[in-house]
């Protein structure tokens, strides 16, 4: 491979290009939320590695610094859920219920739907931790004896479809509530749901930011009771 | 700023070790938006520098998860035979649960707002 691959910046000048390419096809788009940037960026992307044929490892060896601020991202979330912790505290029981309900139907929804789809054991185990955070996911994968590389994938593809469909689907809903989006968000779509409702409001990001957090919590304790419950 | 990306990465390691040190079933940057949160609210306000910071990086979030996302070309086996129930199970259970959480949120945010209108009152004459 080219040395310059080797570097940083060949992978994060296609990241960033690809993506300020696709921020400005959905301001064409009317801001359509079908139109999402980070999957039509990702789709662009895969077409140019396959077309220019540079690996998968080589690219995200070179774009890892962007990969890197996902974590100080995610602690910077703590900023706008200081600032909403008085409106927290009022909603305190909604958003509790709210969080196990949600939880609960992700991993029992994912697991009923695999097993009668006819998908085999590993591959249901793998799917039932799809709704909370990579980390989080992977290692609940691994304790439940799923495929915690598989995990990563799903919780990956769970995320694109979360943030791409969920702002439509929750106005189809009839959900305008900035703190109900976005603890709807963080439950099913963990840290890109967050990331695109924190597009739409600080206050729905910081509640998603709470739940993604939560239900990464709730579904690690759980799942592995889940599971025996399924008898898997 | 610079104490804003200080106190970021400070927050990052130190519960990254902390996850790690003691195998929580969290991940680091997860609690270290935890532990920045309480510290924020004791503390009373945030310093100027750090909300810029962070707002900065959360404008661009979107951005960061995109190298991840890209991993999708390399589907393995096991995705590829079973891609039909996967993607149904995903697409299924994704739109369910962020349904399930908004109503039953408003539902008992409502069921709460009821009684309040007159709590104290209702309570008392019983």
């Amino acid at each position: 491979m080219n040395y310059i691959w080797t570097t940083p910046l060949p992978g994060i000048l296609v990241t960033v290009l690809a993506y300020a390419l696709c921020v400005r096809l959905q301001r064409g788009a009317r801001g359509h939320a079908l139109a999402n940037p980070v999957a039509t960026a990702i789709v662009l992307l895969v077409v140019f590695l396959v077309v220019a044929r540079i690996p998968y490892p080589t690219y995200f060896a070179s774009a890892r610094l962007l990969h890197f601020l996902l974590g100080p991202a995610t602690v910077a979330l703590a900023i706008p859920l200081a600032r909403e912790l008085p409106r927290l505290r009022q909603l305190l029981w909604p958003v509790g219920a709210g969080l196990l309900a949600g939880n609960l139907a992700a991993a029992c929804s994912a697991i009923f739907l695999a097993k009668i789809l006819g998908a085999s054991r590993q591959v249901t185990l793998s799917l039932a931790p799809k709704s909370v955070t990579t980390p989080i996911a992977m290692g609940i994968s691994e304790k439940i004896s799923g495929l915690p590389s598989l995990t990563a994938v799903l919780v990956i593809s769970t995320g694109v479809i979360g943030a791409v469909m969920g702002p439509w689907f929750l106005d189809r809903l009839g959900i305008v509530d900035p703190t109900v989006r976005g603890t709807a968000m963080g439950v099913s779509a963990h840290g890109l749901g967050t990331a695109a409702i924190y597009q739409e409001s600080s206050e729905a990001g910081a509640f998603s930011g709470l739940a993604m957090g939560l239900s990464g919590l709730i579904t690690a304790l759980t799942l592995p009771v889940l599971v025996a419950m399924f008898g898997l | 700023m610079l104490v804003g990306v200080v106190v970021l990465f400070a927050f990052h390691f130190g519960a990254d070790w902390f996850t790690r040190r003691f195998h929580l079933p969290l991940s680091g940057p997860v609690l270290g938006m935890a532990l920045l949160t309480v510290a924020l609210a004791l503390r009373g306000r945030t310093p100027d520098g750090l909300a810029r910071v962070s707002n900065l990086l959360l404008k661009a979030m979107p951005l960061f998860f995109i190298p991840a996302g890209v991993g999708v070309m390399v589907l393995s086996e096991q995705f590829r035979a079973a891609w039909l129930p996967i993607s149904a199970a995903l697409l299924g259970s994704t739109l369910l649960a962020m349904a399930t959480t908004a109503i039953v949120m408003k539902a008992v945010a409502k069921y709460l707002a009821r009684p309040e209108t007159k709590p104290a009152q209702s309570k008392s004459q019983q």
